[in-house]
């Protein structure tokens, strides 16, 4: 992951896929290329699935809440919605923090 | 009534949107429930009478974020938009219909939906809670901006009807003639939907004011109910309550279907000329479709926990809790619903794998959902528990029975966790699907879409016992009474038919695993429906359908070894020509149900083996 991490634009922006519950952010990318190859869809797949469910630049995001083992899956609220997905897919969000 | 219909429309939707109750809403009480031809996609139908008299047909789509299908139930949804199915006219109006408290995934989808060339009327549902929220939507300039007309309506309280099917009716012919519907559609790429969201986002600022009181009902019950930790502990006690009420409150229902079918088999009996005629109605039809209806209380509150647990909003929170416990098995968290389901029977169970989209996850899914234990096992394991095991106490206060039962129902959870692990790491490795979906706001399941919801599922159970189960029982019945004993003939009646024959044939094969010939040809009409073993131990042993009397029988006939050994057969073994017959049918061929038929029968087989020979070895032979 450290190579990805230097094609963020500063230090502060970060990966909702590693956000805690209470954190807040807006998208700056959804980058599904990133993606370790860990899932069962190719990338492009993904991306559009992220898009589709409101994961898309400018959403505000916020991390709700998270499950027992190994803080797996995450609930997030997109704008309006809540969501919930792993932190594995999670890591193709890209946020820059925003103030509560 | 199909001939006077002047136009269909289709409803589309999110997930969650109040679609289903916005169709029950307009169709009332005229709408037919049946499959796509060749898919097992419910396809729901209704005609709806327009405010000039006129009639057009309305079809229920499955929901879905995109036309993108990913799953069956979304690819009907866009096949029937783009009127890609035979036999099906392509809609003259699609409604798209959303959840006016949260507009903007649904506007883009709208826009999607535009995109096919097709007349789209937006119906702002839930209207009401969007108010109450104090969310100020300018109809008029969303209508304006989307280039569609825009109806408000409150379908539980069928409230903007009439307007809503005026506006649809006024769409009625347009879109055609512009070069042909669909000509434009193409899947979106991934800068089609960035765009798509872009518009619909400005659409949303320049005609949404965002609510004023928004809801914090969900927020705050999401903070007990998603707790890392109390929310799992809630979730058990939601399962605990269910598993309750399904085997104490269906009890005395079930009591009373049985006495029912008692009561018309000796009526038929007395009325019927003596001969095969009567043991061809009383044995084969009457108590062949008894056995499976008796199930119906059962499967009743078991569904009615289920549509609670999905209307209110909880079941994709289930989902969330169990989603990385399951998937340490390799399970993924939507096949919570339907391996609890399964714990009815799995036929429903197995239709409801429906929801997940990624093949290899929903076949996972199915193939592991009859380890389940299902409610057509229970009067299997509570015969041998009462014939075998001691009623002793353990510690004054735990009962022996109760606890090899309990390890029975840990036994089938356990394994299908064991061999969903096998599949996924040993036979189908990589990744899994990704785990994404919404979690609804909170809300009060309707009284009257739950009843009618409801009723449906009974009907589908119902209808299914007559046209697969009947056969069969008939046929078990034929085998386990043809050919009949020679005169003077000593013995069971059955160890001379057919099946006693088989019986007998078999019955090397079964003796390491401690079967006797009896209960070899108890399994076989127990092939048709797993609780029919009862009834055919009953019918070896000669004594009447009196339960006590065959329990003291077993106990005299069996040695314990053998008893464990039927039950850890029963715990695997594919018992059940339904399970196997609807897997045929969700799989779209006979491998799959071959492949489950093949491990379950190596697990039965195996599982006995150990049982069997490790009780002897114990001193339990």
């Amino acid at each position: 992951m450290s190579n990805h991490a230097s094609k963020m634009d500063d230090g502060t922006s970060f990966r909702l896929g590693e956000a805690r519950p209470g954190d807040r952010g807006v998208i700056l990318r959804v980058l599904a290329p990133t993606l370790q190859a860990a899932s069962a869809l190719d990338p492009h797949e993904l991306e559009l699935r992220l898009l589709e469910f409101g994961f898309v630049e400018g959403a505000h995001v916020e991390v709700l809440h998270e499950g027992l083992l190994g803080g797996d899956p995450i609930a997030v609220k997109v704008d309006d919605m809540r969501v919930a997905l792993r932190r594995e897919e999670a890591m193709n969000v890209i946020l820059t923090p925003e103030a509560s | 009534m199909t001939e006077s219909a002047i136009a269909t429309f289709a409803l589309v939707g999110n997930p969650n949107c109040g679609k289903t109750a916005l169709f029950n809403a307009l169709t009332g009480g005229r709408q037919k429930v049946a499959n796509y031809a060749g898919v097992t996609v419910e396809r729901k139908e209704g005609q709806v009478l327009l405010p000039d008299g006129r009639r057009i047909r309305l079809v229920d789509l499955p929901g879905t974020y995109s036309l993108r299908a990913r799953s069956p139930d979304e690819a009907i949804t866009r096949d029937a938009v783009l009127g890609r199915l035979k036999d099906e006219p392509a809609p003259d109006v699609i409604l798209c219909v959303a959840d006016a408290t949260n507009l903007g995934l649904v506007l883009r989808l709208a826009l999607e939906l535009k995109a096919t060339g097709r007349p789209v009327v937006l119906v702002l549902n839930m209207i009401d809670i969007a108010e109450r929220q104090g969310v100020v939507i300018d109809i008029q300039a969303l209508s304006e901006g989307l280039g569609a007309p825009v109806a408000a309506t409150v379908a539980t309280r069928k409230r903007g009807l009439q307007p809503l099917l005026e506006i649809a009716a006024a769409q009625i012919g347009r879109g055609a003639g512009e070069g042909g519907p669909n000509a434009s559609w193409r899947e979106p790429s991934t800068a089609d939907v960035r765009a798509a969201h872009r518009r619909a986002r400005d659409l949303m600022r320049a005609t949404v004011r965002p609510p004023s009181r928004p809801d914090t009902f969900t927020g705050r019950l999401d903070d007990v109910l998603l707790h890392p930790l109390g929310g799992v502990l809630v979730l058990l006690g939601v399962l605990f309550l269910m598993f309750q009420a399904v085997f104490t409150w269906a009890a005395p229902a079930q009591d009373l279907i049985e006495a029912g079918f008692l009561a018309l088999g000796s009526a038929s009996a007395a009325v019927l000329p003596a001969g095969w005629m009567t043991g061809l109605v009383v044995d084969g039809l009457i108590a062949g479709v008894g056995s499976v209806l008796i199930f119906l209380p059962q499967i009743l509150i078991l569904f009615l926990f289920i549509l609670l647990l999905e209307d209110s909003g909880y079941m994709s929170r289930a989902a969330f809790l169990m989603d990385r416990i399951m998937g340490g098995a390799g399970l993924h968290g939507r096949a919570f619903i339907p391996l609890l389901s399964s714990f009815a029977c799995a036929v429903p169970g197995i239709m409801s794998t429906r929801v997940i989209d990624s093949r290899r996850d929903r076949l996972t899914t199915i193939l592991t959902a009859p380890l389940m234990t299902c409610s057509a096992r229970i009067p299997v394991y509570t015969l041998i528990i009462a014939a075998l095991i001691p009623d002793v106490r353990i510690g004054g206060f735990l009962s022996l029975q109760g606890l090899v039962m309990f390890g029975l129902y840990a036994a089938g959870i356990l394994s299908a966790l064991a061999v969903a692990f096998v599949i996924r790491r040993v036979f189908w490795r990589g990744g899994g699907e990704p785990f994404m979906m919404q979690l609804p706001d909170y809300k009060l399941p309707e009284p009257g879409n739950l009843a009618r919801e409801l009723g449906q599922k009974a009907w589908a159970f119902i209808s299914r016992a007559g046209r697969v189960i009947l056969p069969l029982m008939v046929l078990v019945w034929v085998l386990s009474t043809w050919p009949a004993p020679p005169q003077g003939a000593e013995g069971p009646p059955i160890s001379y038919s057919a099946a006693g024959q088989l019986g007998r044939w078999l019955e090397p094969v079964f003796a390491p695993i401690g079967f006797s010939w009896e209960m070899v040809v108890a399994l076989i009409p127990g092939m048709a429906a797993r609780e029919v073993a009862v009834a055919a131990l009953g019918a070896i042993y000669a004594v009447g359908g009196e339960e006590g009397a065959l329990a003291e029988i077993l106990a005299r006939q069996w040695s314990l070894a053998s008893g464990l050994a039927f039950l850890a057969w029963y715990v695997f073994a594919p018992q059940c020509v339904a399970t196997l017959a609807v897997v045929r049918r969700e799989t779209g061929g006979w491998l799959w149900p071959l492949v489950m038929f093949a491990y379950m029968l190596g697990l039965a087989y195996g599982g006995a083996f150990l049982v069997f020979q490790g009780a002897r070895l114990l001193g339990g032979g």
